[in-house]
């Protein structure tokens, strides 16, 4: 309970440090502070009506003593003076939300990716450093030089704690729907709770910015997604992909998808014909009982324009054999050069199989057998090719 | 804050470019010169005019060229007042061979 007002409040609490402050390891270290005096005085003394100020004011008061200490020691060693400017001119019934400033600072593209990623889960999602190291796999050493490096940065190099002005805004907010997709998929690849973090990273994100298309296009995106986590695979070790048509349907999480579609709602509403909005309207036909798949090729026809990307009009020709069409499908995956890529081999031997033409899918198939690279997707193709 | 922007680019970049373009290289180099928030700046004369020095047990070693072999070189640098790294990066998407192939780097100075 406590803990779950904590993560809740500590996104907004440092971010409002941060901007008082004008520096993060400082707000840091005093929101810790703060997050420890609640810890031992709210079980006693009941949560306060407003826990984000009470937060935010016991913090800024304990920063403000350290700074004060700091001034006394350096006057006494004759250093240079800390300026008095930041003492006085707080103001504790009024905390204004300045998260979105702290998104676009944490996922400002002069950071490098890695530093962006680490640094909103740490700053936003106000996850322990531990917790993001072993969720990207790295030691906990390894992630602390990562955050530290990036908070050096950005005091170094005066990266502003700001929303960008609206000439350069479409360009950093696309950094920051990156960095959150990003996450997403670090945790669709089979650790949940980095999905379900990237989930609130949006929800927060979709509130602060309520007019931004694409904001709300990713969290339809991310939510019609994860809804479908636990369909998604299968066997003893969880490891085993199951394809969506084969999917338990039970397994779903329908009130997700229908929180998730409401979003999407929202953003077809504001205009939004942006990628991740059209990938969320995908995912949500995906998850109807009968899938109009011409409509899904449709749409991958118009992300196909959005990104130029080759392996979207894989999907796209995926979309119209499912359609019913796969000789159309065939020839539009002809036309792809991606000679590499193991899963153009697979759908050309799905896709020939079902043209009859059972030694060009045959040699398709061996093809991507030659390419593969996991043990299920081995199993999987000599399966197939064992059928005809 | 004050930052450098360290101009790197292919020597001759400009002169396979039409008229047109050359003259807007010319301008935007102009441009920058007569912002206000330029400090200082100035393009060099090419790497080949360069010369490294280094002292080694107290002996000044000269060699001839460039620090780095690389097919970009330096050619240019400005000292610029920007109010933060956004600002910076703005002035520095306008130095024209930012936009030729070359690239700018964009450092703080040490004493800001």
């Amino acid at each position: 309970m406590l803990e779950d007002v904590f993560r809740d409040e500590w996104g907004r609490v440092l971010a409002s440090l941060v901007g008082y402050l004008g520096d993060f390891d400082e707000a840091e270290e005093a929101a810790q502070e703060a997050f420890a005096i609640a810890a031992q005085r709210w079980p006693v003394s009941g949560v306060p009506a407003n826990p984000g100020a009470w937060l935010v004011t016991t913090a800024r008061n304990r920063a403000i003593d350290r700074i004060r200490r700091q001034r006394t020691l350096a006057q006494k060693i004759h250093l240079l003076p800390v300026p008095e400017a930041t003492v006085d001119e707080f103001d504790d019934t009024v905390i204004k939300d300045e998260r979105l400033e702290l998104i676009f600072t944490c996922c400002h593209p002069a950071l490098p990716l890695d530093g962006q990623v680490a640094l909103t889960l740490r700053a936003l999602g106000g996850l322990e450093t531990a917790d993001i190291a072993r969720a990207f796999l790295v030691s906990e050493e390894t992630m602390k030089r990562r955050l530290s490096r990036a908070k050096v940065k950005i005091k170094a190099t005066g990266i502003p704690f700001a929303v960008p002005d609206a000439h350069l805004l479409p360009d950093r907010l696309d950094a920051v729907l990156a960095v959150l997709y990003l996450i997403f998929n670090e945790g669709y690849s089979g650790r949940l709770d980095l999905g379900a973090e990237a989930i609130r990273l949006g929800q927060v994100l979709a509130a602060l910015m309520p007019d931004e298309p694409e904001a709300h296009g990713l969290l339809a995106l991310m939510m019609l997604h994860h809804a479908r986590r636990r369909a998604r695979f299968s066997g003893d070790d969880g490891a085993d992909l199951v394809l969506l048509e084969d999917q338990d349907r039970s397994l779903w999480d329908h009130r997700q998808i229908a929180a998730g579609q409401a979003v999407l709602d929202r953003a077809l509403a504001l205009g939004g014909r942006g990628a991740y909005v059209v990938q969320a309207a995908i995912a949500s036909l995906q998850t109807a009982e009968r899938i109009d798949w011409s409509q899904v090729a449709e749409l991958y026809r118009r992300l196909v324009d959005l990104t130029g990307s080759p392996v979207v009009e894989l999907n796209r020709a995926v979309a119209i054999a499912q359609a019913g069409d796969p000789a159309a499908a065939l020839a539009a995956v002809d036309r792809l050069d991606l000679d590499g890529y193991r899963y153009v081999h697979s759908t050309r031997g799905e896709l020939l199989r079902r043209l009859g033409r059972h030694d060009e899918a045959r040699a398709a198939y061996r093809r991507a057998l030659e390419l593969a690279t996991s043990t299920p997707e081995r199993r999987f193709l000599t399966r197939r090719l064992e059928e005809f | 804050m004050q930052y450098a922007l360290m101009i790197y680019a292919e020597p001759g970049y400009a002169d396979a470019l039409p008229d047109a373009e050359r003259e807007a290289v010319r301008e935007g180099f102009a441009a920058l010169a007569a912002d206000s928030r330029c400090v200082v700046g100035t393009a060099l004369l090419p790497a080949e005019t360069a010369t490294c020095v280094r002292v080694v047990g107290g002996r000044t070693l000269m060699t001839d060229g460039p620090f780095a072999d690389t097919k970009e070189v330096l050619g240019g640098f400005a000292l610029i007042e920007a109010a933060n790294l956004d600002e910076a990066l703005e002035l520095a998407a306008r130095v024209p061979p930012a936009r030729l192939g070359g690239v700018v780097e964009v450092r703080p100075v040490a004493a800001n």
